[in-house]
């Protein structure tokens, strides 16, 4: 105990000698204005960074004892931490409050994982617990959809949830899309923002300039975007992994400087403004009806509500949803969606069994882009009003996030993860600028905890029964 | 030799870059016949295999399918033609289960069939059936061999190219490989060439057997003859029999 006990502090020592030779220039010390023409100063913030350096030390400690078994110590250590974070000891600044205390609940979460792990895993393999586990996948993703086809009705559905639910439920319905890229066929695709940004400009455009309806050019901006998802197949057709996916954010990129500098087209970084929203039956969502129109709430002899568009919104984006997520689920029965998934496995084991490589890998892009440009016209229904700045790479980079996170080719992993990583940001407004910080502490945990995923069970695209009929299909 | 040939290979050149690995091979396979090509690490066996299916492609020289010309042809059109292959270290779906993996191999099949010969696969290896449920990664080498066997069966093939199937597995599996290609020949009457460093078994199993070294056919005659010729016996069979 003792020589390891050494090598653990030693360890922590370095590791706390390193945040601190790090941090004094970024914590220890800022430059202030003095004001009244005295020129900069500084102004030393040494005890945030002695409570950092002692909260890294411990926390490192504390994490070499747990994964060397002193889950105990480690344990007590992480107490100590959330006891001090939530005292009301008197630090420099309320993040500091959080960090120590984050931190401590992070270091009793990895020291007691192992045991939490024997148990579910025990649970789950005794008898009842895998019933419970069968029924419970059978039945969790039906529960999921219940309650979001009741969320409208439930007490809590203000504006702010709706719209929260609207928002998840894009993000939803564009990894379940680029599921079909990613998570079938294995290409990495960096670029899926730009299909949803062609879907997004095809309705903004078409409505704007030739007053067509949302139902109208729904699917007109999916087959423009699935156009464009066998544009950008084509040319990567024979690249895999880290070079398709430098291709891909390539494209991703160049689809927005399009939009950005086609001022004639796209109006640029101004935008287009004044997006019709989707109708129901011809009548519109709004107070008083434009000329030649009625209202939904003229039609349905209700009062009018502003909480009605939102509720047809939502449920518009659950039933696309829906749509996607059915219709992947078909085609995995199918050959070409089963040849999507051997594409992922073996490619060359692919050509072997007379799979064209070419048109698998072209369907695969265009159908999951064509899904990006229903969302994206939904989008541009919904906002009324989009930019350039709306499709960026970061989106790519969420939604991808969303696939990974959710364990590569699960359908519902990806509603897992897109609750996930783009409802925490969003609950956690009030934290202001450390909202971005839960969002990667988010994702490093589902790494560190779920490595493959938050479901990373492929479900079998056949099932047998035990009894074996042997039947296929 | 009575039957006409289904797979002529003539003439084939092949290059990895400047490198020549082929140097004008000649090789002829009838209907019906196990054809064996035997030969040295090296020596140019899997570039032959590969290059009859089209990937590398042959620089020259012609390679003629049923006296069709699918020199030039994409790998998958050829394979639609009627050629399954076996591919080197099996390559079967390691996510997928056994089921899926036969599935997959019967993708270009007619539907109508596919119960019918599912049924055949598990005939001829029931140890895939009893583990059809279980994914393709879990087996055990020689159980993986029998599902990459099986896969290429699903396509009802006209041949059916091995490339050294015995590789990596114990020599009682070896055995029972080399027999269930034997009857796959015989019962199926699928056209069978196969590419093997172990000479022994291949060339026992074989109607006839070619010699490749360093690019070029050195000998060929039928399995008996190449068993027994004291080149082969130096220099592929010396060293015990596996």
């Amino acid at each position: 105990m003792g020589p390891r006990l050494a090598l653990m502090l030693k360890d922590a020592g370095l590791t706390a000698f390193v945040a601190a030779a790090l941090g004094i220039f970024i914590v220890g010390f800022r430059t202030v204005d003095l004001g009244g023409g005295k020129g900069l100063g500084f102004d030393y913030h040494l005890v945030d960074l002695a409570v950092a350096v002692v909260v890294i030390f411990i926390g490192r400690l504390g994490l070499s004892m747990a994964a060397n078994g002193l889950r105990w110590p480690a344990i007590v250590l992480g107490v100590a931490m959330i006891v001090a974070g939530a005292s009301p000891m008197k630090l420099p600044s309320g993040f500091l409050h959080w960090f120590v205390a984050l931190g401590g609940v992070l270091l009793v979460i990895r020291a007691i994982w192992p045991w939490a792990n024997d148990a579910i895993g025990a649970v789950s393999r005794t008898p009842s617990g895998v019933a419970l586990g069968k029924a419970g996948s059978k039945w969790f993703g039906w529960l999921l959809l219940a309650a979001a086809v009741l969320m409208p009705f439930s007490p809590f559905a203000d504006q702010k949830t709706m719209d929260l639910g609207v928002l998840i439920l894009t993000y939803v319905m564009l990894g379940w899309g680029l599921n079909i890229v990613v998570g079938l066929a294995g290409l990495l695709d960096l670029g899926y923002v730009a299909f949803y940004a062609v879907g997004a400009y095809a309705y903004a455009l078409l409505s704007t300039q030739y007053g067509l309806g949302f139902w109208t050019v729904l699917p007109l901006a999916g087959m423009m975007a699935a156009l464009f998802g066998i544009m950008l197949g084509f040319p990567v057709l024979r690249l895999r992994g880290d070079y398709l996916a430098i291709v891909t954010l390539g494209f991703g990129e160049i689809i927005r400087l399009v939009l950005l500098n086609w001022f004639d087209l796209t109006n640029g970084p101004a935008g287009i403004g004044s997006i019709p929203g989707p109708t129901l039956f011809g009548a519109v969502f709004a107070e008083t009806p434009p000329p030649g129109k009625q209202t939904v709430s003229e039609m349905l002899g209700i009062a009018f509500n502003g909480n009605h568009r939102l509720i047809f919104l939502y449920y518009i984006i659950l039933g696309l949803a829906l749509i996607t997520n059915l219709f992947t689920q078909r085609m995995r029965r199918l050959p070409v969606g089963r040849a999507w998934e051997a594409l992922r496995e073996d490619e060359t084991a692919c050509q072997a069994l007379g799979i064209n490589p070419t048109n698998t890998k072209l369907t695969a892009f265009a159908i999951g882009a064509m899904f990006a440009g229903f969302a994206g016209s939904f989008f541009a229904a919904k906002q009324r009003f989009i930019s350039p700045e709306s499709f960026v790479f970061i989106e790519s980079a969420i939604i991808l996030a969303i696939v990974v996170l959710g364990g590569m080719g699960s359908q519902i992993g990806v509603v897992l993860a897109a609750v996930l990583l783009i409802g925490l940001p969003e609950w956690f407004r009030d934290l202001g600028n450390y909202r971005m910080l839960a969002f990667g502490l988010a994702m490093v945990l589902i790494m560190v905890f779920k490595p493959r995923g938050l479901v990373s069970h492929r479900e079998p695209s056949i099932r047998l029964h035990p009894a074996g009929s042997g039947g296929g299909g | 030799m009575a039957e006409p040939s289904i797979l002529s290979v003539r003439g084939v050149e092949t290059f990895y870059g400047a490198i020549q690995a082929l140097h004008g091979v000649d090789l002829e396979v009838a209907k019906g016949e196990i054809v064996t090509l035997i030969g040295a690490n090296g020596a140019g066996k899997s570039t032959l295999l590969m290059t009859i299916c089209g990937n590398p492609r042959a620089r020259s020289g012609k390679i003629l399918l049923d006296g069709e010309d699918i020199t030039a042809l994409p790998t998958f059109q050829i394979v639609r033609r009627g050629v399954a292959q076996v591919p080197e270290g099996r390559r079967i779906f390691a996510r997928m289960s056994v089921y899926e993996n036969l599935q997959m191999g019967a993708i270009l099949a007619d539907p109508a069939n596919f119960n019918s010969d599912i049924d055949r696969v598990f005939a001829m290896f029931p140890r895939l059936a009893e583990r059809r449920d279980q994914r393709g990664g879990t087996l055990s080498g020689g159980e993986q061999q029998m599902l990459a066997i099986g896969r290429a069966l699903m396509s009802r093939p006209r041949i059916l190219l091995l490339d050294e199937p015995s590789l990596g597995l114990a020599p009682l599996i070896v055995r029972q490989i080399f027999d269930s290609i034997g009857r796959i020949a015989r019962e199926e009457g699928v056209t069978i060439f196969l590419v093997e460093q172990n000479a022994f078994h291949a060339l026992r199993l074989a109607d006839r057997g070619y010699v490749l070294a360093n690019g070029r056919v050195r000998l060929s005659g039928s399995g008996k003859e190449l068993l027994a010729n004291q080149e082969v016996r130096a220099a592929y069979l010396e060293g015990g029999h596996a």
